[in-house]
């Protein structure tokens, strides 16, 4: 169906889509034109000027309106007197294009030479040098000596923090508006712009806090010269000192393709450090870009003050170092000893060779492998979900996108970027949600329901949406428990069952999980425990990984008493931990190598980036090992393996090896190093694009959740979802700390009159009648009243609907 | 002395007076055209009028209104009242002295392109005008020649005027555009053009003031009537905005074609203080400079006459300047003037303008060398074709006649030879 | 409803009704006249306040507070003399008038009487190349233009402006 268009670029022939770009064509056949206010993701708009290339057309006769030939039977190519911008003209057929004509040449040079008379030309003490596309193109196009004289330059502020992650040099800002247009066109955050005119056209910012969007170290990336820095990597090394390990982000289920850049420093002893999380790319996952959420959580916490590094063993009530063998054999005896009753419970942080090992080790035990999620539903996502070749840039007009329960810019921010682009392409997008959220500004439908309607809801479904082609549902959990997650799925599952395409590429299910590795859980068997306190009192001994239940507030000091044993492996000395008989101290995902199961099902590969503190090993090491005492032979040294007896044991898995996980191809746009003029610093993707697994056919054996009590009566508490927590991994940003939310539970203006309260004034909850805690009151009258919203993972344990009082602290008004 | 066509108001005492415009056959070709034209009609008038835009490009106004998007819907009409060339002042007599004429021209391009809503987005500084014109529309509303259903045709309109807020960018129609969009005023990348893809993204046609006011008479009159004044290729009348060194500086409305020495001499009274005439900016300060002999005064304002000497007429701001004044100085205040009016959206116009201001600066104090003044021509000529409006070319264009064509007054000392 | 809603309501109300429903940013430049009325500048708050009215970001607001040289985010003179310095005035005597004014007043072009009252600038072409020395008189209550002008009438206006309220 698409046009194609036939055109000769320096002599080269290319046929590319209609409507291509020059510059894109080109890029196509390899010929560079430069450019520096054009990016491949945004409309082009012809400010720099830097893409001068000549073009000619075919000279078309006006009667017959055919081109004119000449002599030799060739077309007459008529060359217009002006170079024109090759980012702003389409390819047209028999079109010629000339970049390297001495005319050409000339306006090139003279549009860079118009650039640099008002930059600082500071490159060594510049954070960009080395990847800057100014820099690059100046060593090909730029003059020898300066004409503009020095003492013309004008003096501007170098280092103006634009809110707390993003700093300014304005000497360095080449006015290209590739940060404001990415902030507007892009995402949809028009949170910086420009100010005054003419050269004197700086970028400011005016939101409250300053830059106020999740996305903006993606401007960093883009920007062509060094005027945007990140807080975090500002001064901390040279680009060309970096070493680059490719990784996958770790905060939610998306699995942004992520590149750690690390070097050897002194102050880790010559030891490799991460110096900054960069975007990879990966266009059927994240394209180039990553939210701040990733960029500036995805590491920190490895590096934290209080990493576990040797084990732990409880001697006369008190929790002494132990020696790994000591530690481990006392781990293996109590856990062997509790066969039948072992509890295993895993965190959805977890590699899936780590789970495996886990599940093995339970199965081996008899015991119940549990996993600490609060959404239900990846048993029917394996089932229901985005079969192989999936890829949400596909969707358009005609397609429809249906996100309930959840608020997906904060819970899965690309997925909400993605769905967004889908929208400004032509698809239906419908949000179900008792509140609006930032979706609803791409939404061509809102389905308002009370918090426990969600089912009733989906029989408000548009037409849009009951007769598109391609469907896609989103589901989260908001204002849900578990037992309600569970019916909601179950009732996705069987809406989605029905459509006429589903099997088929973007067709299916998507659950919203709050972990980056939980359908990789639900993929090889674990399953969520419907009351976690319940499966803690019956079980004789527990084997934790990568969960705080007693830190999260999901179980009670009291429910852990029964246990024999208590065996935590962490990073941290956590709540859970501080009570637990054997504490072992597990490695980062960014020490090791390993693999993640995305939210679409996409099984993708993280490297070792940096060496592991002395002392810890990978999870499926330590529960390899226990499982050797305990006459049970897994892989406990080398993650492929591993991998390979997952791939056989485990259905979905089948025929999956490390090296098809590390296939690549061809993406466009093309990004990294040598076209760092063109896409920006996003790393290009040489280690993988992954493997989406094959849709599980047969009956689905649903997991079901005792129908719990989930409505109460007056003021209930509900959980929500929001990016910037204070979960383990957040609150051990340096970078995102000054971001991270207060406290707060959000309630209808209504509600907070009634019990004398207002926005910012401090309170303090009491939930089911217990003790107080502090919050600070945000109002929205946008949800329905009668509810309090509590976000997750911010120290106000509510995991379901629960009766909730809320009463004004004194004097507490908040500045 | 002929007839006024569009600065009426020097015959007719009050005629921005609703009534007296009326009783002067006001709304007559209003009337005409929707209740007894078709709008493709309307169009065809004005197109076989050889009406040319008044703004300064010349472009055939008939024709534009000929390239509207018919499939595409609303559609508006935005008159472009930004009126910001230096030397300009003609709009502003327009919409003070004949608003209504200006109003009915607008309202005749809106049937003639099935536009229900038209802006007058005038340059922020006539905000008293713009109060006033408030007052004329309301009147119209009040009349009934605003408003639902016109004459029981089933044809409605309205007239909102915006205030702009000093940007002379805004006089280019993209730009003014993306103002009244409530956006930064820089132009847009063309094609598409307004008539397809004009305000809000909608059908838009774009037309000057004084554009505006001929459409009235044309179509009360005829284009053949119309194509009787001026020359062949630009017919009509002119307001011409004369200022600078000259007796009499003031709007004049003559025939296109009308020569330079009428103008100034016949009309303007001449060169004040017994000085010469040494050179003319024909379209304000975006003006090439023409050597003021005496061919070129003998030169007729059209079109295509003045392209032929060098230069362009533009909007028709007849910049007179005498011999006492020197070129140096004149190319220091329009750089000044294009560097402060830079939108900055373009690499060549916001750093080229900037770095010819130094340059023309350190030149016009004495204090640079003549190899300074060869590399201001360079910068000009290194913007020439490059930037993304008119704004840039216009900047370079009293550096590169202002060097070329008066060499003498560019001499600067010899650099001291180091010893 | 905030502040300037709850001053302005009719007259924002009548501003929107210009524009297209779905085309509310159309009306930011209006409204930053009306913000900028009372103080002769356009405050923080403003900003804020305008940006909620149009479903706007503030740095929206304030590009365009930024790029128009009508508005002012500084508090300077209550009133401000713009005098057009621009090419044709300039022809006919308009750097002189200025250098005059502001050296009777005391202050250089661009500089603000001590009492804080009126600022004295020199601004682009004002469309009134005929009738130079002009200035526009920009203030609260709108902007006015003044042509012809002798540096005595504009002393005389001057003292006027000081004097009055």
């Amino acid at each position: 169906m698409t046009n194609t268009v036939t055109l000769t670029i320096d002599d080269l022939q290319v046929t590319v889509p209609a409507g291509t770009l020059v510059v894109d064509a080109a890029k196509r056949i390899g010929i560079d034109i430069p450019v520096f206010c054009y990016h491949p993701k945004m409309e082009p708009v012809g400010m720099c000027r830097m893409c001068l290339v000549e073009v000619g057309r075919p000279q078309i006769d006006r009667e017959t309106r055919q081109p004119v030939l000449d002599e030799h039977g060739s077309p007459v190519v008529q060359f217009g007197g002006k170079l024109e911008t090759g980012c702003t003209v389409q390819v047209s057929e028999g079109m010629v294009v000339r970049g390297v004509t001495e005319k050409v040449q000339a306006g090139r040079n003279e549009i860079l030479e118009f650039i640099l008379t008002s930059h600082p030309l500071d490159c060594p003490i510049c954070d960009k040098g080395g990847e800057c596309p100014l820099q690059n193109l100046t060593m090909a196009h730029g003059p020898g000596t300066s004409r503009f004289l020095y003492d013309d330059k004008i003096q501007l502020a170098k280092h103006v923090p634009l809110g707390e992650l993003i700093y300014l040099d304005r000497e360095r800002c080449i006015q290209c508006a590739r940060c404001t247009r990415f902030q507007d066109e892009v995402v949809g955050d028009p949170v910086i712009g420009f100010f005054n005119r003419g050269r004197s056209l700086e970028i400011v910012t005016f939101s409250d806090p300053g830059f106020d969007s999740i996305w903006s170290g993606n401007t960093t990336d883009i920007c062509t010269v060094g005027a945007l820095t990140t807080a975090d990597f500002r001064f901390g090394a040279r680009p060309w000192e970096l070493n680059a390990a490719a990784s996958i982000c770790n905060q939610c289920p998306v699995g942004c393709n992520l590149t750690f850049n690390t070097r050897r420093e002194a102050v880790s002893g010559g030891n490799f450090v991460i110096k900054r999380a960069m975007p990879r790319q990966n266009e059927a996952v994240n394209e180039i870009w990553i939210c701040d959420k990733g960029r500036f959580t995805s590491y920190h916490f490895s590096e934290s003050e209080d990493r576990l590094t040797q084990p732990l063993v409880r001697v006369n009530g008190e929790l002494v170092p132990a020696e790994w063998g000591e530690a481990l054999d006392i781990a293996a005896e109590k856990l062997g000893a509790a066969r039948g009753s072992l509890l295993a419970l895993a965190g959805g942080r977890l590699s899936n060779e780590d789970l495996f090992n886990m599940k093995s080790l339970s199965d081996h035990l008899d015991g119940q492998a549990v996993l600490d999620t609060h959404v239900a539903g990846g048993e029917l996502v394996a089932a229901y979900g985005l079969a192989p070749g999936s890829n949400l840039g596909d969707l358009g007009p005609g397609d429809a996108v249906l996100v309930i329960a959840c608020d997906l810019e904060q819970e899965a921010p690309l997925w909400w970027l993605r769905v967004k682009q889908a929208a400004e392409r032509g698809a239906t997008v419908v949000v179900a949600n008792p509140r609006l959220t930032k979706l609803d500004r791409s939404a061509s439908h809102h389905i308002s329901y009370t918090y426990g309607q969600e089912i009733s809801a989906l029989e408000r479904l548009p037409e849009a949406f009951t007769k598109a082609r391609d469907r896609v549902v989103f589901f989260g959990a908001e204002g849900l428990g578990l037992a309600g997650s569970a019916r909601l799925a179950k009732a996705l599952a069987e809406l989605v069952s029905g459509f006429e395409r589903t099997g088929m590429p973007n067709n299916g299910l998507v659950a919203v999980h709050p972990h980056p590795n939980d359908q990789g859980a639900w993929e090889l068997g674990f399953r969520p425990a419907a009351d976690l306190a319940a499966a803690f009192s019956a079980a004789g001994a527990a084997y934790l990984a990568g969960s705080d239940p007693l830190g999260d507030g999901l179980v009670s000091e009291a429910d852990l008493d029964g246990l024999d044993c208590l065996v935590v492996q962490d990073l941290f000395l956590t709540e859970t931990a501080a009570r637990a008989d054997v504490v072992l101290p597990a490695q980062a995902y960014v020490e090791r190598d390993g693999s993640y199961t995305s939210g679409e099902r996409r099984v993708q590969r993280f490297f070792s980036a940096v060496p592991e503190p002395a002392g810890t090993r990978p999870d499926f090491t330590i529960t390899a090992q226990i499982a050797m005492r305990l006459d049970l032979e897994l892989e406990s040294r080398i993650a492929p393996r591993a991998f390979a007896n997952l791939a056989a044991a485990c259905p979905p898995y089948q025929g999956l090896t490390y090296v098809k996980l590390a296939r690549v191809e061809e993406q466009f746009p093309i990004v990294g190093r040598g076209d760092m003029y063109y896409g920006g610093t996003t790393y290009e993707n040489s280690q993988g694009l992954g493997v989406q697994l094959p849709l599980q056919e047969g009956v689905v054996n649903a997991w079901d959740a005792p129908a719990v009590q989930e409505t109460v009566a007056g003021l209930s508490a509900v959980p929500i979802t929001r990016l910037y927590d204070r979960g383990a991994l957040a609150s051990r940003s340096r970078t995102l700390a000054p971001r991270l939310d207060e406290v707060q539970v959000v309630l209808h203006p209504k509600d907070a009159a009634a019990l004398d309260l207002s926005s910012g004034r401090k309170a303090a909850i009491h939930l089911n009648g217990g003790s107080g805690m502090e919050v600070e009151v945000a109002l929205d009258p946008g949800i329905p009243q009668g509810y309090a919203l509590v976000p997750r993972s911010m120290g106000v344990p509510v995991h379901r609907p629960v009766g909730a009082s809320l009463r004004a602290l004194e004097g507490e008004l908040a500045a | 002395m002929p007839d006024y066509i569009l600065l009426r108001h020097r015959q007719i005492p009050d005629l921005d007076r609703l009534e007296v415009y009326m009783q002067h056959g006001g709304f007559e070709a209003f009337k005409k055209a929707v209740t007894t034209m078709k709008p493709e009609e309307v169009v065809e008038e004005v197109f076989q009028s050889g009406l040319r835009g008044r703004g300064g490009a010349g472009f055939p106004t008939g024709l534009k209104w000929r390239f509207i998007d018919k499939n595409n819907t609303p559609r508006y009409v935005v008159a472009n009242a930004d009126e910001s060339e230096p030397g300009t002042f003609k709009d502003r007599e327009i919409m003070e002295g004949n608003p209504y004429q200006f109003f009915e021209g607008v309202m005749i391009c809106a049937y003639a392109v099935g536009a229900d809503t038209a802006y007058n987005y005038m340059r922020g500084e006539f905000w008293e005008l713009a109060h006033v014109l408030d007052d004329k529309l309301a009147a119209l509303e009040e009349a009934g020649l605003l408003g639902d259903d016109l004459f029981g045709t089933g044809f409605s309109l309205r007239i909102h005027n915006h205030l702009g807020a000093g940007a002379y960018i805004c006089g280019e129609e993209t730009a003014l555009l993306e103002s009244l969009e409530g956006k930064l005023g820089q132009p847009r990348l063309r094609p598409p053009f307004p008539p397809s893809f004009g305000l809000y993204g909608k059908p838009t046609i774009v037309n000057n003031v004084e554009t505006l006011a001929n459409v009235p008479p044309i179509i009360e009159k005829g284009w053949q009537w119309y194509k009787s004044i001026g020359t062949d290729r630009s017919p009509g009348p002119k307001v011409f905005s004369l200022s600078g060194n000259v007796e009499k500086p003031g709007n004049y409305e003559l025939p296109l074609g009308s020569t330079f020495r009428e103008l100034i001499f016949e009309h303007g009274g001449g060169i004040p203080g017994g000085k010469n005439i040494k050179g003319i900016m024909p379209a304000g300060a975006s003006s090439a400079i023409i050597v003021a002999d005496e061919e070129a005064l003998d030169t007729p304002m059209d079109y295509e006459s003045v392209q032929n000497v060098g230069s362009l007429l533009g909007s028709a701001s007849i910049i007179v300047i005498d011999d006492s004044v020197s070129m140096d100085w004149l190319v220091k205040k329009t750089l000044h003037f294009f560097k402060h009016e830079s939108c900055g959206k373009c690499t060549p116009c916001r750093e080229g303008t900037y770095w010819m201001t130094h340059l023309i600066d350190r030149i016009e104090a004495g204090m640079a060398g003549p190899d300074q003044v060869d590399l201001l021509n360079t910068v000009a000529q290194n913007i020439e074709g490059k930037c993304l409006c008119a704004l840039g070319e216009f900047a370079i264009q009293a550096v590169m006649t202002g060097i070329q064509r008066f060499p003498e007054d560019w001499a600067q000392p010899e650099p001291v030879a180091a010893d | 409803m905030n502040q300037l809603q709850q001053k302005y309501g009719p007259e924002i109300k009548k501003i929107l009704a210009k524009y297209p429903a779905d085309q509310k940013r159309s009306a930011v430049m209006p409204l930053l006249y009306v913000a900028q009325r009372e103080k002769m500048f356009i405050s923080k708050q403003d900003m804020d306040e305008i940006a909620q009215v149009l479903d706007l970001k503030a740095t929206e607001v304030a590009s365009i507070v930024g790029f128009y040289t009508l508005y002012h985010d500084q508090k300077e003179g209550s009133s401000r003399i713009q005098i057009c310095t621009d090419l044709p005035c300039a022809l006919r005597g308009a750097d002189l008038f200025a250098e005059e004014l502001c050296e009777q007043l005391g202050i250089r072009l661009g500089g603000t009487t001590a009492d804080g009252k009126v600022t004295v600038e020199g601004v682009m072409c004002l469309a009134a190349c005929d009738k130079a020395p002009m200035f526009q008189l920009q203030n609260g209550s709108g902007i006015y233009y003044h042509e012809n002008q002798t540096v005595d009438q504009a002393l005389e206006l001057v003292d006027s402006l000081r004097n009055g309220s």
